[in-house]
């Protein structure tokens, strides 16, 4: 039986890869259309919060993934510590820019749909200011991976970075939720809210959310292969000068 | 036998240098390595250090029996070279302080900064801490780099005293010294790669 | 390892190991925030406790690169590595230096400099104890950092960059203690807390900051 692993060896990732992408591509695009659409045009209005409501649909799932996306570099992290398979760490490195861009989209559209409803763009809620943590968290992950000149050594330093950064994140997390409370009371905006959307905005949402997954799925194996090809190239032309 | 490295692959920078290295080493001797500049000398001796991982092959060796000593010695110029071999000698569990101060002759300068020190005095206390280690592998790289005749002659004396006691070196080095015939030199030359090979973590992406 | 340790702290003292130099940061930029933000004792007493654990945070971070950089540059790092000390427990010995020339007069003066800023009267005391128990761990964790970046040119921003986000939690305890202390509401939870991260990153992040200056010198 063929084990998944055979697909860590780079070459056969590469033509693997090269099948996959566009159907990732396709039916993400698709996916994202259809939700956003239909989210937009064909569901009714809020009655609390009117039209703002309809930003969820690039809100949530943006957020949904900027902590997937550090949660599957923290996966990768660990394949590449354990089992030395260079796509996973070079997998690890392509999450982290759309990671940060989906952090990125995730508070800007939260102030964006902060401003009218609670007239401010910032508030120091607790989710609020979780993100804005994270979001410098992947900026320390791909400050090292940049710092770095030798591949092989910024991918064991990046994923210790990473093991350690997720710890401290969730750290942060709790200090956080502790830190906004009691002392500041009355300052909670909670979006807890939104969370019991009624099925009308619910489907549409679903739609949106797998597109964004979709679309990450196929923005990173884009990264893979680009930096596998890097990979590739920096060995060629080290074989060219040997010889 | 003190050292036996067979089949030993050395790399540098995704490139491997060496391939094939075997040798052994008995108490009482000394290996001379040389081979010209970027051959992997260095890259050898930290490979044989624990510094650095071999590419592959085997490296024989009882443990706490290797001590390196590289073209920067570890001195701290705001402590004086007492205080410099001191702190040495408490690291390997060592109180010989005397012995290696008077065998490279650094007694009068025993409570100089070593920051005070010229480029040979320097590379004397560096040597020096490596009687204050006890251990019985000398690994040296380029250990006659800046020392004035009379201290390479020295050195030798130091080298051979050494292997008498039962100790081993190995030594990369371009001068001659004259270890009463216990030397064996070895032209890395020989284990140099001709053909274009590359580390195992750069062959993947072939 | 008594030997290592006395060895960094005379470095650190003698000339240019640069021992006061995190103080006078520390004082600096104390007196530089009520010239930005105004001489209102009362707005300023408010932030007081907070400035003050910043300020002692950064001064640790400034002072983080020479942990490792000295040792690096001069081979001390590759004969420590290949001594017959456990790596980790070189690491914990370095980052116990860091705090004794760093970490530990900070405690002893942040409370002075306080006067500065009109810090009410009973945050002394959370002040000192939140420091105290909070700085081993900012230690330990720029110890990490120091590791990560270990000769890189430039590393020294590079380091902000990756040291900062891991204060976070610490910072947040710290001032927490400090602030709860003044309006005297409980401070138990993030007392404990505080001391819990500060025990973790002395359990863990030697460990860690071994495997990476391994990595790192290879």
């Amino acid at each position: 039986m063929m084990s998944l692993w055979e697909y860590a060896n780079p070459v056969k990732f590469l033509r693997l890869s090269s099948k996959v992408m566009p159907w990732a591509w396709g039916v993400g695009v698709s996916c994202l259309v259809i939700g956003l659409v239909w989210g937009f045009f064909f569901t009714p209005d809020d009655y609390r919060m009117g039209s703002t409501v309809k930003i969820i649909y690039l809100h949530v799932p943006s957020a949904l993934m900027a902590i997937n996306a550090w949660f599957m570099m923290l996966v990768a992290s660990l394949i590449w510590l354990i089992r030395r398979h260079h796509v996973s760490a070079l997998a690890a490195k392509a999450a982290a820019p759309v990671g940060i861009a989906m952090t990125l989209i995730a508070l800007i559209t939260g102030a964006i749909w902060g401003q009218p409803m609670w007239g401010t763009w910032w508030v120091w809620d607790p989710r609020l200011t979780s993100f804005l943590i994270l979001f410098l968290f992947y900026l320390g992950y791909l400050a090292l991976w940049a710092g770095i000149g030798n591949p092989d050594t910024a991918a064991d330093l990046t994923s210790i970075l990473c093991i350690v950064g997720s710890v401290f994140a969730v750290l942060s997390r709790y200090a956080v939720n502790f830190w906004s409370q009691g002392l500041h009371q009355g300052a909670s905006l909670s979006l807890d809210k939104e969370e019991n959307v009624a099925d009308v905005f619910y489907q549409p949402l679903l739609f949106s959310i797998a597109g964004f997954v979709l679309l990450f799925f196929a923005l990173v194996l884009l990264g893979t292969r680009s930096e596998i090809q890097l990979r590739r190239a920096r060995a060629l032309s080290l074989r060219g000068h040997t010889k | 036998m003190l050292l036996s490295v067979s089949d030993l692959s050395v790399s540098r920078g995704g490139r491997v240098l060496l391939e094939g290295v075997a040798f052994d080493v008995q108490a009482g001797q000394a290996i001379l390595l040389s081979g010209k500049n970027g051959i992997g000398k260095t890259s050898l001796l930290r490979t044989l250090a624990g510094l650095q991982q071999a590419n592959s092959g085997q490296i024989d060796v009882p443990q706490n029996a290797v001590v390196y000593s590289a073209h920067l010695d570890g001195i701290k110029q705001a402590l004086s070279v007492v205080e410099n071999l001191q702190f040495w000698g408490a690291v390997f569990g060592r109180s010989n302080l005397d012995a290696a101060l008077e065998t490279f002759e650094l007694g009068d300068l025993r409570d100089e900064l070593a920051g005070a020190l010229s480029a040979g005095q320097k590379r004397r206390l560096g040597l020096a801490r490596l009687l204050m280690s006890g251990r019985s592998i000398w690994l040296l790289d380029e250990p006659t780099v800046s020392l004035d005749l009379a201290s390479v002659s020295r050195l030798s004396r130091v080298v051979s005293g050494h292997l008498a006691a039962g100790g081993a070196a190995i030594i990369a080095t371009h001068a001659t010294l004259d270890l009463n015939g216990q030397e064996i030199t070895i032209d890395l030359g020989k284990f140099a790669t001709t053909k274009s090979d590359l580390a195992a973590s750069e062959k993947a992406f072939l | 390892m008594s030997a290592l340790l006395v060895r960094d702290l005379k470095l650190a003292i003698r000339a240019g190991g640069g021992f006061g130099l995190a103080l006078a940061f520390f004082l600096i930029v104390i007196v530089l925030v009520p010239l930005g933000v105004g001489p209102e004792m009362d707005i300023l007493s408010k932030i007081a406790s907070g400035v003050l654990w910043l300020g002692a945070l950064l001064a640790c971070l400034l002072s983080l690169d020479r942990i490792f950089a000295l040792d690096h540059e001069d081979g001390t790092l590759d004969l420590l590595v290949t001594s017959p000390l456990p790596l980790e427990a070189v690491i914990m010995t370095k980052a116990l230096a860091h705090w004794i020339t760093t970490g530990l007069p900070l405690v002893v003066v942040a409370p002075l400099v306080a006067v500065l800023l009109g810090l009410p009267s009973n945050g002394y005391v959370w002040l000192a104890i939140s420091l105290l128990l909070g700085s081993p761990a900012l230690s330990l964790i720029g110890t990490f950092g120091a590791a990560l970046t270990l000769g890189l040119k430039r590393g020294g921003l590079l380091l902000s960059v990756l040291v900062l986000p891991l204060y976070i939690p610490t910072m947040i305890f710290g001032s927490e203690v400090a602030r709860r202390g003044i309006e005297g509401a409980g401070v138990q939870t993030p007392l404990l807390l505080l001391a819990g991260i500060s025990f973790g990153t002395v359990a863990v992040l030697p460990f860690a900051s071994s495997a990476v200056l391994r990595i790192n010198l290879r």
